[in-house]
């Protein structure tokens, strides 16, 4: 039965998308290891690892555009998840390193040792097991979600306002994750990483492996994500975010919907942190930038809300204009880039790049069948 | 639970509700029975729509008590619970779900478990789409079925909600100013669907139009300033002279 809803959830885009990741989780590598350097095919393995945050920031898209695009709910603080995903890989990464840090430490990680700390903290504990780390990358973000969103949607937080706390959420967990005292290491954060499950991380075999897992791990959320709004919670979602009132009149307990698909999309958001932080080989407190989290709703914007391929894409093409115009001549001036962008999507291309090819089909199918042309979409709320 | 304390579908009595000093509802008690139509009238602040709101739990009243059924105490319940007791309400404004297909409005609506577990594992079934069917052929809107919502004209966007409404299979259906901003050929229409309603389900109708009251021809409920000033036939409430004063002003 559940395959039946899967392979019903999947329509011709949705395959198009799946064939496009899956293709580059092996074609990348392939490029990588396969070719010699010399050959023009030959991807280097600093793009390997470029690519690989590329996939991680659309995976974080993709689980912004689930519960923006599809449900109403503009989290500016998401970013929150995706450090917390990070910093709970990157705990495991760090005791990891045992003997092999500056101080040799067998158990406390560099910064502790440093701080004259005299034992490891409770909540270090089991940090050193993969399966726990794993647990704790989908179990942090998940539950914070849930507590904060169960106070939030029970007390009916809409709109900005609730836009505004998610903002406070992450700001406040950002000031939490600078002081020394918190005990993950400050405002160096955590990194120096030496291995994985025992693969180095450095070595160009473990990051295309990364890659890869990335890539798998974005289609695998692009079919949740599918199977979820395919479904008639789906539907429900929709409803929700274009009559809230309407729902709950009807007998929908709207708090529960956006409590669930609230936690579900912070639990990916915690994912994609926690593949992102051993491309990078660094976690630290800026990942909770109130300015992260904003920019990550750019990426949704530019794409294309609910659409889920374009959150992706959105999120790839601005992130790869970023690491264009960050380089070279044009560097200081790639923040007015990314606000000039977002005004621009907001007043031309209010559906995003996605969502206006999308509509523009859809004009033209109602055309041929003789029906009235599409109505608007009901005026944007983005605040909602 | 066999509590009963009175006959009536819905028994409102009492009922208080202030918004900053101003008294909305004011020891407001009515009574409606189960199978009755009822049409309730005002001037503008009389406390209709807050009285709908109290009934279907999006205002809880500063004092005063309402059972639906004899047994369910309304002022505990918020609106979910509330509408899953079978207590449906139509929007003054048509509210339906704009970029849904008119189909897919009637099965959100469709009396079905509402818990997140039942949607997420929801699967279609022959016996809801005939429910659909009957629904559309009522609310007379079959040949929009595959219609995006947010494309229908006001009339027919106000049927869909009456739609969904049945759709919910409510015991008491509550509507808010069903014909405002109908062409006249639409509001007779409507009093016709709205009969037809109430041969099955108990309906409270809070309208504006006297025509279309008159056109009804149940039992008027006349409010002023939050408590009823009259009740009976829409001859007598007419021409009650406390409500030619309120109407008219004195």
């Amino acid at each position: 039965m559940i395959t039946g809803h899967l392979l019903r959830s999947l329509d011709r885009g949705a395959w198009i998308f799946l064939i496009l990741v899956l293709g580059v989780a092996a074609a990348v590598p392939f490029l990588n290891l396969l070719l010699p350097p010399s050959s023009p095919y030959h991807v280097p393995i600093y793009l390997v690892s470029l690519f690989g945050k590329y996939v991680c920031y659309a995976l974080l898209a993709l689980s912004i555009d689930l519960i923006w695009g599809y449900c109403g709910i503009l989290s500016l603080g998401h970013g929150a998840f995706f450090a917390l995903g990070g910093y709970a890989m990157g705990m495991y990464l760090m005791r990891q390193i045992g003997t092999r840090g500056v101080y040799a430490h067998p158990i406390l990680p560099d910064f502790m040792v440093f701080l004259n700390w005299p034992e490891l903290p409770v909540y270090w504990y089991g940090f050193q097991h993969f399966p726990y780390a794993l647990l704790m990358v989908v179990l942090v973000p998940g539950v914070l979600a849930f507590v904060f969103g169960w106070f939030a949607f029970r007390s009916r937080v809409t709109g900005v306002y609730l836009s505004i706390i998610t903002q406070a959420l992450t700001f406040a967990l950002m000031l939490g994750f600078f002081r020394n005292n918190f005990g993950f290491g400050g405002n160096n954060g955590l990194t120096d990483f030496k291995d994985i499950l025992g693969f180095n991380v450095q070595a160009p075999g473990t990051r295309n492996a990364l890659f890869a897992i990335s890539c798998i791990a974005l289609a695998l959320a692009f079919i949740i994500c599918r199977m979820i709004i395919t479904s008639k919670f789906g539907k429900v979602l929709v409803a929700i975010r274009d009559a809230e009132n309407r729902a709950r009149f009807l007998g929908y307990r709207v708090e529960s919907y956006k409590l669930f698909v609230f936690t579900l999309s912070a639990c990916m958001a915690g994912v994609a942190g926690a593949l992102y932080v051993p491309q990078v080989g660094i976690i630290n407190p800026s990942e909770f930038a109130p300015a992260n989290s904003i920019e990550a709703v750019i990426w949704v914007a530019v794409g294309g809300r609910g659409t889920l391929t374009g959150a992706v894409l959105g999120a790839i093409l601005v992130n790869y204009g970023k690491t264009t115009f960050t380089t070279g001549l044009l560097a200081p001036y790639w923040l007015f880039v990314l606000g000039g962008l977002f005004v621009a999507v907001t007043l031309l291309l209010p559906r995003g790049i996605v969502g206006t090819i999308q509509h523009w089909r859809e004009e033209r199918r109602a055309r041929a069948a003789g029906d009235k042309p599409v109505p608007a979409e009901p005026a944007p709320r983005p605040a909602e | 639970m066999d509590t009963r304390t009175t006959s009536s579908l819905l028994y409102l009595n009492g009922v208080t509700v202030s918004f900053d000093g101003f008294r909305a509802l004011n020891n407001l008690s009515l009574a409606v029975e189960p199978g009755e139509m009822r049409a309730i009238i005002g001037p503008n602040g009389a406390g209709k729509t807050t009285m709908m709101d109290v009934v279907t739990g999006k205002t809880r009243p500063d004092d005063g008590d309402v059972f639906f059924d004899g047994s369910f105490d309304l002022t505990r319940l918020d609106e979910a619970g509330i509408a899953d007791l079978g207590i449906g309400r139509k929007f003054q404004k048509p509210t339906v779900f704009e970029m849904h297909t008119v189909e897919d409005n009637i099965l959100l609506a469709l009396k079905n478990d509402r818990r997140v577990r039942a949607t997420l594992t929801w699967r279609e079934s022959a016996e809801e789409m005939r429910r659909i069917d009957r629904i559309l052929e009522t609310i007379r809107l079959t040949p929009l079925r595959e219609r995006i919502a947010g494309g229908l004209s006001h009339g027919q966007k106000q049927w869909l909600e009456i739609g969904m409404l049945l759709a919910q299979e409510p015991k008491l259906l509550l509507v808010d100013e069903p014909v405002a901003g109908m062409t006249d050929a639409e509001t007779r229409q409507t009093v016709e669907l709205l009969k037809e309603i109430n041969r099955d389900r108990t309906v409270v109708v809070v309208e504006h139009d006297m025509a279309f009251v008159r056109d009804l021809d149940v039992k008027v409920t006349c409010l002023h300033e939050g408590s009823v000033l009259a009740e009976g036939t829409i001859d007598q409430v007419s021409t009650n002279e406390r409500v030619v004063e309120v109407y008219l002003g004195r």
